[in-house]
């Protein structure tokens, strides 16, 4: 135990005990591992006066250096805290801060999806146990920016609303990625912040069985990027998989997943 | 004495690296009256300044005919002095292979003669070169000075064309980007083959289409295999007497565009596509792995789109 980052509070003093020496050691209260300006601002928005743990099983993968500020790809996995019921994603420095919403229900606690990025940040998960406790992780993503400030490339086409909210997606029953699901929606995303582009976004999506049985549900915000695309876990084998939703005009999807 | 000191003067505040922003352009020999200048085989850079590209001249009975012109001002301007090195005839006409930064932001030094490419060529050079040339000064700073777009107004299409007494055989493709010009010598058999072709470095694929790419080699190819070729200049990397720059860019696009499709098949997330390593026969290829991850960004949402059937 003499790694560890003092002080810690009782409480996560008894979750180190419980943890690899590796991960336990950089487990922190405090003092933000990636040292942005904006931390304090983003506990207070995000987190409130609850208590908060920089802890490595948060893992929030995306390229360091990312080509296409239009469409970063994050990948956040908690599956390895168990009890995960909320997971909020938020980038310090985009102009829209928060970025989406999970709550795993039955699913595992894992999301991938891409994202608009306005400027370099560091791009974070903060996933709530049912303690209230917040374990927060996160990475810097390096980018020459303006994802936000640029036009959806779909609506160059005369005919985008034609298959706006389309859903394609396939579950993988066998092979490495046995029990994944992969669900792409036809969706401009606008942000708002492109002179006379109203934001026009997804708001609600959620994956249920054919019995209503929910596995999860997603609230996602302007910086989703264009046709968003998400990788889950939805914790359902052989089972069609439902997924609905909605964006912030009320335009409404529904479609079926089969195993 | 005084002039002494300002000579010291000068060298004292020259930036270390950039030699007084000299790109050391030396024409190297392809062929009888053709030269090219070959840059590194590097990603742009404030120490290359950009001078990862070839740019070629042919020297004909009436002038000088300049294939490409480099990613700067400064850098057509030294193009056209090192030139001036090999031939007393002037430059008369300016070809852009195709619209990539690097192979255009020269014109201004040659704003003077005819600028001349294909017409989707000039459109993407006047839709997209501010914003080209923008990057540009990101990456390779003051190298950068004083650049400014110059759009071709010159049409070409395929086919024969006679310019400075010299007998060009233009060959219009796409895949590389939307417009691609090849341009074939018929007197020396030296094939310029623009950004089709790299030889030894990576690809790019911004404005890729891999399979119309993968059309445009094989007529490449088939064009080395006529009695009087004799050597290509890729538009980057070095020159050839065969083809096997083009053999090379195939095996990689065509590599890349199975991986990707194998990558959606499989339900990789596109973290875990970036995460992958390149194969060993890739493994030495210059920028090999950073212009893998570009391509990923590039290609894997059109193989996502081809993976995930449509959901009712």
């Amino acid at each position: 135990m003499a790694q560890i980052n003092y002080p810690l509070s009782v409480a996560a003093l008894a979750l180190a005990a419980l943890m690899s020496p590796a991960d336990a050691a950089a487990l922190s209260e405090q003092g933000d591992p990636l040292a942005s300006a904006r931390w304090e601002d983003m506990r207070r928005s995000f987190l409130a006066d609850a208590p908060v743990l920089f802890d490595p099983r948060i893992k929030v993968i995306a390229p360091s250096t990312a080509e296409n500020p239009m469409q970063v790809p994050v990948t956040v996995d908690a599956s390895g805290l168990p009890g995960v019921v909320e997971v909020v994603v938020f980038a310090d420095f985009n102009p829209i801060v928060e970025v989406l919403r999970f709550y795993p229900e039955s699913a595992a606690a894992l999301l991938g999806f891409r994202v608009k990025l306005q400027q370099s940040t560091p791009v974070r998960a903060a996933a709530r146990t049912a303690d209230g406790v917040w374990h927060v992780g996160g990475t810097w993503v390096n980018t020459v920016g303006g994802g936000c400030t640029a036009p959806a490339a779909g609506k160059a086409a005369p005919d985008w609303q034609a298959s706006l909210n389309q859903v394609s997606g396939r579950q993988w029953s066998e092979g490495p990625n046995a029990s994944r699901l992969r669900l792409r929606i036809v969706h401009p995303m606008d942000t708002g912040l492109v002179a006379g582009t109203p934001a026009f976004h997804l708001e609600e999506i959620e994956f249920r069985d054919e019995a209503g049985r929910r596995l999860m549900r997603l609230r996602t915000f302007e910086p989703v990027a264009e046709n968003p695309v998400f990788t889950l876990q939805p914790g359902v084998a052989g089972q069609t998989v439902i997924s609905a939703g909605r964006d912030n005009n009320g335009n409404r999807f529904e479609a079926r997943i089969a195993p | 004495m005084k002039r002494l000191l300002a000579v010291f003067l000068i060298l004292a505040v020259a930036p270390a690296g950039a030699a007084g922003y000299d790109y050391a352009l030396q024409a190297q020999a392809v062929a009888p009256d053709v030269y090219a200048f070959i840059g590194r085989t590097e990603d742009f850079d404030t120490v290359n300044g950009g001078n990862i590209v070839n740019t070629a001249f042919i020297v004909g009975p009436a002038g000088v005919v300049v294939i490409d012109t480099g990613p700067s001002l400064r850098y057509g301007r030294q193009m056209r002095q090192a030139i001036a090195a090999v031939t007393p005839l002037p430059p008369v006409f300016a070809i852009n292979t195709h619209h990539h930064p690097d192979h255009f932001l020269g014109n201004q030094a040659f704003a003077d003669l005819p600028l001349a490419a294909l017409p989707a060529t000039a459109q993407g050079i006047a839709a997209d070169g501010n914003a080209f040339a923008e990057n540009l000064f990101r990456l390779s700073g003051d190298w950068m000075r004083g650049t400014e777009v110059v759009v071709p107004t010159r049409s070409l299409g395929a086919g024969p064309l006679e310019v400075a007494g010299r007998r060009l055989r233009l060959i219009a493709l796409h895949g590389h980007t939307g417009a691609d010009l090849a341009v074939y010598d018929e007197k020396s058999g030296v094939l310029f083959a623009g950004d089709l072709v790299f030889n030894g470095r990576a690809p790019t694929t911004p404005h890729a289409d891999v399979a119309h790419w993968l059309q445009a080699l094989d007529q490449l190819e088939a064009l080395t295999r006529e009695p009087g070729f004799v050597a290509l200049v890729p538009g980057h990397g070095a020159v050839a007497r065969d083809a096997a720059p083009i053999r090379q860019t195939r095996a990689w696009l065509t590599w890349l565009q199975s991986a990707m499709r194998e990558a959606a098949a499989a339900g990789l997330d596109m973290n875990e596509v970036l995460a992958r390593p390149l194969p060993a026969e890739f493994a030495g290829m210059a920028q090999g792995s950073s212009e893998y991850r570009r391509s990923v960004g590039h290609l894997f949402p059109a193989a996502e789109i081809e993976a995930l059937p449509h959901a009712h």
